[in-house]
């Protein structure tokens, strides 16, 4: 298949702190530099973009060397934490506003829904808007009297079409606004997050809607979102965009894994010297998490049919406080697998002296399914209840069967996919009745 | 796509690049044309949005002029005794009102166009040239519904009173206007696009640009005919402003007054193709990343 969208390069470069006197220096240098046919002097001292550590420079970058190809008909995930590029490429590719360096060439049409409901004006009525935001979404007029009827029976509202959209509720107003979205026609989508509102009925409509897109009219779709649930059922590329720089492009599993991993660290031991970047607060911080075996080595890879031993580390810094620690356990998908904490150790009426601490949690053979699980840690106190420590991806590991003829595992002879968030080996029984 | 001896071979053709800005002077009027639709939408929510849940609705644009012109009458004519070109003063401020409201509108609202539609214009992507030109066709209808009562006023007054106020327009000169309400047009655009187009990122011009409009509407006969300007330098400056000639010219096509001088029209027309040429060029500039400093 053709390819439709081509990235080369692509950079671009913010300039962080106000727009004031101080700048038009700069502005001056830069275009002395442009008129002498130079390089713009500031391209040269961008710092990656990294939100969390204090940098030293003004300029950073939000998008750094990126190179994408998209070929028709493909759906692409982006996917990143917060601040990672994800918006800003999108912004790009939508043309909302130029990259520093490096180029993009688009084949076809291209609508982007960075936002539902831009331009949407409150005084006017559910109709004058549907014509209003189709026009701006790049519809033309025919266009929208044709879809109008399934616009308004996509988005439920018939009986308020007449009526300023000042007078909806948010949830009406939003369908009516997805609506809209949903029913452009372009080559190529381009959506942000958009599927992160309304409730859960409009939520599945929605991702009805996107796969109806891209597998039955075979448009090409670049989707940006945090939900892994959505982005494995509508995507079959992944790129994982980190500080501004592509991590990874590959198929989906491969790219959310990378994304998830690249999230808790990837390894099965997570430890804090520094300070300053430690989980925790003045009563409790984080020291030292890790995943062993059975026989108390660390792993990044256990068999499902062996037990799995998660160590806490934490250090207590006030005592007289009754604490409680615990841990989450979640899959590949960000679904919350369990939650567990130690009750034996909340029910000891022992005060707590400060020091290290470890907590040993074991979590049963043949208890979980094949897949990548991350682990979480939670401390908590009570009387009065507070969180101190509440980490979602601290550590990781991957639980996979060994195939060996002799291990007793839930697969048993079955080579396929089995499906499950858990895969406990249950007691079968088994007799004729008739 | 065909495949040839194990090679692929591949359309390098693209609809579309995206660059860093260049320094190339590229216009994409073309863009524009196809979103013409969205120009008509905009022009509608502007003009049904301004007087939701009014009483008088659009009868709005009647009163603002009505009122200026009492006003008007009572300072320039009652106070300052000022001669209006042998034509009831009623009609010389109504017809020079008119026109510099046209002027005015267009200037003050496309002036702020990146600021005010920086919401928009970070979602989504459109010809950013539709916004203005878009404040620029909804003030046409306002300019219409006030020229309509002008025009009353001008019958009316025709009818009551026995051909006091001066000559009659002749229907020939009536062509004028159109034309002169396009000019009007092309500088309120070119001047708004400037402006907008360098306040992106400092914004000191938007302080100024408020009563500037304001002083201008004096430097331009609008309050007083260019024929009772005694002091010749004062003339030759006042001729200098390009809205000069046009105020000018729209009185003589709506009331027969005043004077219609081809050279100064002229010279309004070139002020003005020149002021949208660079008000496009820089516009078309600043759009591509205005986004990252608005």
């Amino acid at each position: 298949m053709a390819t439709v969208i081509k990235v080369e390069n692509l950079s671009k470069q913010y300039r962080l702190g106000q727009v004031g006197t101080g700048t038009i220096r700069h502005d001056f240098n830069r275009w002395w530099h442009s008129v002498r046919g130079k390089e713009d002097p500031y391209l040269k001292i961008g710092e990656a973009n990294d939100r969390t550590r204090k940098g030293k420079s003004e300029y950073v970058w939000a998008l750094k060397d990126i190179n994408v190809e998209v070929r028709e008909g493909e759906v692409l995930g982006i996917i990143g934490r917060n601040g990672a590029g994800k918006s800003t490429l999108l912004k790009i590719l939508s043309r909302t506003t130029a990259p520093t360096t490096g180029s993009a060439k688009i084949k076809g049409r291209v609508s982007s829904l960075l936002e539902v409901g831009t331009g949407f004006h409150p005084e006017l009525s559910g109709r004058d808007n549907i014509f209003l935001n189709g026009a701006i979404l790049g519809m033309t007029r025919r266009e929208i009297q044709r879809k109008f009827d399934e616009i308004v029976d996509f988005a439920d509202v018939e009986r308020y079409i007449d009526t300023p959209v000042k007078r909806y509720s948010s949830g009406m107003y939003v369908r009516l606004a997805f609506a809209v979205a949903a029913h452009l026609e372009p080559e190529i989508l381009i959506v942000d997050e958009v599927l992160a509102v309304g409730d859960v009925e409009f939520q599945k409509k929605c991702l009805g809607k996107m796969n109806d897109v891209s597998v039955n009219q075979g448009r090409t779709v670049l989707f940006v979102s945090h939900q892994m649930d959505a982005i494995r059922r509508l995507c079959n590329q992944i790129a994982v965009l980190e500080n501004g720089s592509l991590m990874c492009l590959g198929n989906t599993d491969e790219g959310i894994n990378h994304y998830l991993k690249g999230n808790s660290g990837s390894t099965a031991k997570r430890s804090w010297a520094d300070n300053l970047v430690k989980p925790g607060n003045e009563y409790v911080t984080l020291e030292e998490v890790s995943v062993c075996n059975s026989r108390n080595e660390l792993v990044e890879t256990v068999f499902t049919h062996e037990e799995v031993v998660i160590k806490i580390i934490y250090r207590l810094k006030k005592r007289n406080f009754k604490y409680i620690h615990g841990f989450n356990l979640f899959n590949s998908n960000g679904v919350h697998i369990l939650s567990s904490h130690d009750t034996a150790f909340a029910k000891s009426k022992k005060s707590l002296d400060n020091g290290c601490y470890e907590a040993t949690v074991l979590i049963p053979a043949n208890f979980l399914a094949e897949g990548l699980h991350m682990v979480g840690v939670a401390i908590m106190s009570y009387n009065p209840f507070m969180i101190h420590i509440e980490e979602t991806e601290v550590a990781s590991f991957t639980a996979v069967d060994d195939d060996g003829s002799k291990i007793i595992n839930a697969r048993g002879l079955y080579g396929g996919k089995i499906p499950g968030i858990v895969r406990p080996l249950l007691e079968w029984e088994t007799k004729k009745i008739i | 796509m065909k495949q040839e001896a194990g090679k692929i071979y591949i359309d390098e053709s693209w609809d579309l690049e995206i660059k860093p800005p260049s320094h190339l002077l590229d216009i994409n009027l073309k863009d524009v044309w196809r979103y013409r639709d969205l120009l008509w939408m905009f022009v509608k929510r502007d003009f049904k949005a301004q007087y939701k849940q009014t009483i008088l609705g659009p009868l709005w644009h009647l009163i603002q002029p009505l009122f200026t012109t009492i006003v008007f009458l009572v300072v320039f004519t009652n106070i300052a005794k000022i001669p209006t070109d042998g034509v009831i003063p009623v009609l010389f401020y109504m017809s020079g009102i008119t026109i510099w409201n046209y002027f005015s509108s267009c200037l003050n609202a496309t002036s702020n166009t990146f600021v005010a539609n920086a919401g928009i214009f970070s979602k989504v992507y459109f010809p950013r040239l539709i916004l203005p030109l878009s404040v620029v066709a909804s003030n046409i209808v306002k300019f219409g519904i006030q020229f309509f009562l002008l025009i009353v006023a001008v019958l009316w007054f025709n009818i009551t009173s026995s051909s006091s106020f001066g000559p009659s327009p002749s229907l020939s000169s009536l062509i004028l206007i159109p034309v002169i309400v396009l000019v009007m047009a092309g500088l309120g655009l070119g001047l708004g696009i400037i402006i907008s187009s360098m306040t992106t990122k400092y914004r000191d011009l938007t302080v100024l640009i408020g009563f500037a409009v304001q002083l201008l509407m004096y430097a331009t006969p609008v309050v007083y005919p260019m024929s009772t300007i005694a002091n010749e330098q004062l003339k030759s400056w006042i001729s200098l402003n390009p809205l000069a000639p046009l105020v000018e010219a729209f009185r003589y096509a709506t009331l027969g007054a005043g004077s219609f001088d081809a050279s100064g029209f002229g010279y309004s027309v070139g002020f003005m193709l020149v002021t949208l040429l660079i008000g496009l060029l820089m516009f078309s500039k600043v759009e591509q990343t205005f986004m990252d400093t608005v």
